[in-house]
């Protein structure tokens, strides 16, 4: 690492050779806002011109340049507060907001919008060029993401995160100058579009262009009505929901959510974690009969509705590899509106099943007709760990103030720390090797955890575990770039994998296009680096929950024993197929 | 995809092919298939984009940046006035207004008989003989409102002949 000399605002720092203005400043202490550059040059197109400084190399003349994409130089001399660079950052966000919708109050993205703060930063005067608005596209067609172009500012970031995390690259510029927009090839709707809906691109979304389709609505409408509201939250939302109420990333709020929970009215508050070891019960017996009785190899999860898409859309001939298995949620809604609705002598039509997700994707796929029976949809409505924290907020509870609470413990209150780790990368796979390896062996896992198939970012792992003479080879993939690798291998005949796991977005549910925002200029307290860790600390806290809980596995779970022996009869029993699993289809048409 | 012909699936391929050990073939490989049809409907550039990996909206946001593809079908005379600073200031706004008028379409459309398309050009670099009209390759100098009926004329005519 070779270390340059510069000057910003007239002190001497050491810098490393080949960052840019904006990186070296951030490290020295400084703080230039930037709207369309990300993390590592995530997205650097220079588009947004709100990092302009002054630069002076050598003995030539000041200019302004763009921070965020020029490099240091040895003896150059940065000024950040000089009047030029000042007047020209509120010039540049000046002319941003004459061509956006300015109605902040409304726009959902309030409190988290990047623009509002660079606005605010650079002293931004009102209504500094009124003009002409580049015409507007609306787009939410589909259950999961909106478009809205009157809050783009072209930064570029949603085409950047899309082609990083899948190299989907839906969307894009289009057109030119003043007409220039971002939205998918001839400007259609997210349903028109190879989209996977994982809604990666509403995370890095400076501003409220790109947003999730909010359904609070549906849940207040659902108790007005006087249904019995029951709700169940994904394990990958305790992880990130503390964030929404200024908590450090990573810090667990299973007991103080729950407490929320129960204060907003619902009539029972269950864990997804649940579902996720009668998933594993599903998915493990699925795989044994794979591997026993020469079913299609490699078996591939199904729990991320992100990556169902994509494999119906990019992969159509192997849908065959995928498990027929249902996700968690859609299991455990099927399971209340029968089991449960049941045992509480309720009409299934009069009751409502909210999940909380980490995901957009979940949106959607609660609407796929296969997961819709007589007793009507197994989920009727879908939030996101972004619109859960909004409803507790607008309901007057203070949530840090909140006393820990447990889930409601009749009938389906109990859960392994198996069911915990879903949240995670690899977590699907840990879950279902502690069972299978209890399948044939018919003893437990010495060391309880495989820690080989543990991570929190994209890239692939692969593990061959050894149980008792059979071995067994797997591999993880999470985001579509590193999902394709593993595919391919398939087509061509050239898998050695039993089992995959693939979870739609990058380090898996952590990092859901659900979950809270992490805004480096919104975490004031968090480390620079937090970008780089968010995610593993994410994952610690659901790992750590995993460690506190006496049950590990998925089986030793006494609530789901008690499920199949009083009504599923055994995992992949007539019933269990009938309520826990599904189909794909290659020629889906995706929307009505 | 379906809309495409064999034929145009093989010629499209084979100039994809043409570009294959290029870093960045995209430009190449557009201006090629504008040339040969006239266009780029989104049928050609998903099969571009199958060829290529390039990202459909990636093309799609090319083909849409410049004005030298077009997304329609062009007419068989294409009319390009520019409206380039030096033209503009020598009068090209009133002349691409009586084009306009006498073939009824607007800039960028094509009249309904496909023998003329209309277009508004950024600086053709004809800036000493402003206001400049092309058509069909054919530079026409120093246009006055007047010139365009006879103009219309003559390619109308070689059009029926």
């Amino acid at each position: 690492m070779e270390l340059i000399n510069i000057n910003i605002e007239g002190h001497p720092y050491q810098v490393e050779k080949g960052m840019t203005i904006l990186e070296a400043a951030r490290k020295c202490g400084f703080e230039i806002p930037s709207l369309c550059a990300y993390n590592h040059g995530e997205c650097s197109l220079a588009s947004c011109r709100v990092c302009l400084v002054e630069a002076q190399e050598g003995q030539g003349p000041k200019r302004l340049v763009a921070s965020c994409v020029y490099p240091v130089s040895e003896g150059m001399n940065v000024t950040i507060s000089s009047p030029k660079a000042t007047s020209a950052r509120r010039t540049s966000v000046e002319l941003l907001l004459s061509n956006h919708n300015r109605n902040c109050q409304e726009c959902d993205k309030n409190g988290m919008c990047e623009l509002l703060h660079v606005s605010k930063l650079t002293g931004a005067r009102e209504n500094m060029y009124p003009g002409a608005k580049t015409p507007v596209t609306v787009d939410q067609l589909t259950p999961s993401i909106k478009r809205d172009t009157s809050k783009c500012i072209l930064c570029g970031r949603c085409i950047a995160r899309c082609d990083a995390a899948h190299g989907l690259s839906v969307l894009g510029f289009e057109k030119r100058g003043f007409n220039t927009i971002v939205g998918p090839a001839e400007n259609r709707s997210f349903k028109d579009s190879p989209c996977i809906l994982c809604g990666q691109c509403t995370t890095v979304c400076p501003t409220g262009a790109l947003m999730e389709v909010s359904e609070i609505d549906k849940v207040d409408e659902a108790f007005r009505l006087g249904k019995h509201v029951v709700v169940q939250v994904a394990p990958a939302v305790r992880a990130s929901l503390g964030e929404e109420f200024g908590m450090k990333i990573g810090t667990p709020v299973t007991g103080k959510m729950i407490a929320a929970l129960k204060r907003l009215g619902f009539e029972r508050c269950y864990d997804v974690n649940f579902g996720a070891d009668l998933t594993i019960m599903e998915e493990g017996t699925e795989l044994l009969h794979r591997l026993t009785d020469g079913g299609t190899l490699p078996m591939i999860t199904s729990c991320s509705p992100g990556w169902v898409n994509y494999a119906e859309y990019y992969y159509g001939d192997l849908l065959d590899h995928l498990s027929s298995c249902k996700s968690p949620h859609q299991m455990q809604g099927a399971i209340i509106k029968s089991y449960w609705a049941k045992q509480k002598g309720y009409d299934p039509k009069d009751v409502f099943v909210v999940s909380v997700m980490p995901c957009t994707a979940k949106k959607f796929e609660k609407d796929r007709p296969e997961m819709e029976n007589e007793n009507g949809k197994d989920v009727d409505a879908v939030l996101t760990t972004r619109e859960l924290g909004k409803l507790i907020k607008r309901s007057g509870i203070n949530f840090n103030k909140l006393p820990d609470e447990e889930w409601d413990q009749d009938i389906m209150g109990e859960y392994s720390g198996a069911g915990v780790i879903f949240g995670v990368t690899g977590g699907v796979m840990e879950a279902a090797l502690r069972t299978v390896y209890y399948k044939l062996t018919n003893k437990e896992y010495g060391k309880i955890e495989f820690s080989e198939v543990r991570g929190n970012d994209a890239g692939i792992r692969e593990a061959s575990i050894d149980i008792d003479g059979t071995t067994v080879n797997v591999a993880i993939a999470s985001g579509m770039r590193s999902a394709r690798v593993l595919l391919d291998e398939i087509r061509e005949g050239k898998s050695k994998y039993h089992f995959i796991e693939i979870m739609g977005c990058p380090g898996g549910c952590i990092n859901g296009g659900g979950q809270s925002y992490v805004k480096p200029c919104f975490l004031p307290n968090e480390d620079d680096d937090i970008l780089d860790t968010y995610k593993a600390k994410r994952a610690n806290a659901l790992y750590s929950e995993d460690e506190r809980q006496v049950i590990r596995q998925s089986h030793n779970n006494s609530q789901i024993q008690e499920l199949y022996k009083q009504f599923l009869g055994e995992p992949n029993s007539h019933l269990a197929h009938e309520l826990l699993h599904t189909t794909y289809n290659k020629n889906r048409e995706r929307f009505d | 995809m379906a809309k495409l012909s064999g034929e145009a699936i093989k010629v499209i391929t084979e100039i994809c092919d043409r570009y294959k050990d290029e870093e960045t073939p995209l430009m190449m490989i557009l201006s090629d298939i504008q040339k040969e049809y006239g266009y780029i409907p989104l049928e050609v550039q998903e099969l571009v984009s199958e060829k290529t990996g390039i990202a459909v909206a990636e093309i799609y946001g090319v083909v849409t940046f410049y004005s030298f593809f077009s997304l329609k079908p062009k007419g068989k005379n294409v009319i390009g006035c520019c409206l380039g600073t030096a033209c503009y200031v020598k009068g090209a706004q009133q002349v691409i207004d009586k084009f306009s008028e006498l073939l009824g379409i607007k800039p960028g459309e094509t009249s309904e008989d496909g023998l003329f398309t209309l277009d508004a050009l950024r600086c053709i670099g004809a800036c000493g003989i402003a206001p400049a009209v092309q058509i069909n390759g054919t530079v026409y100098p120093k246009m006055s409102v007047d010139q365009v009926p006879g103009l219309i004329d003559l390619y109308k005519n070689e059009g029926a002949a």
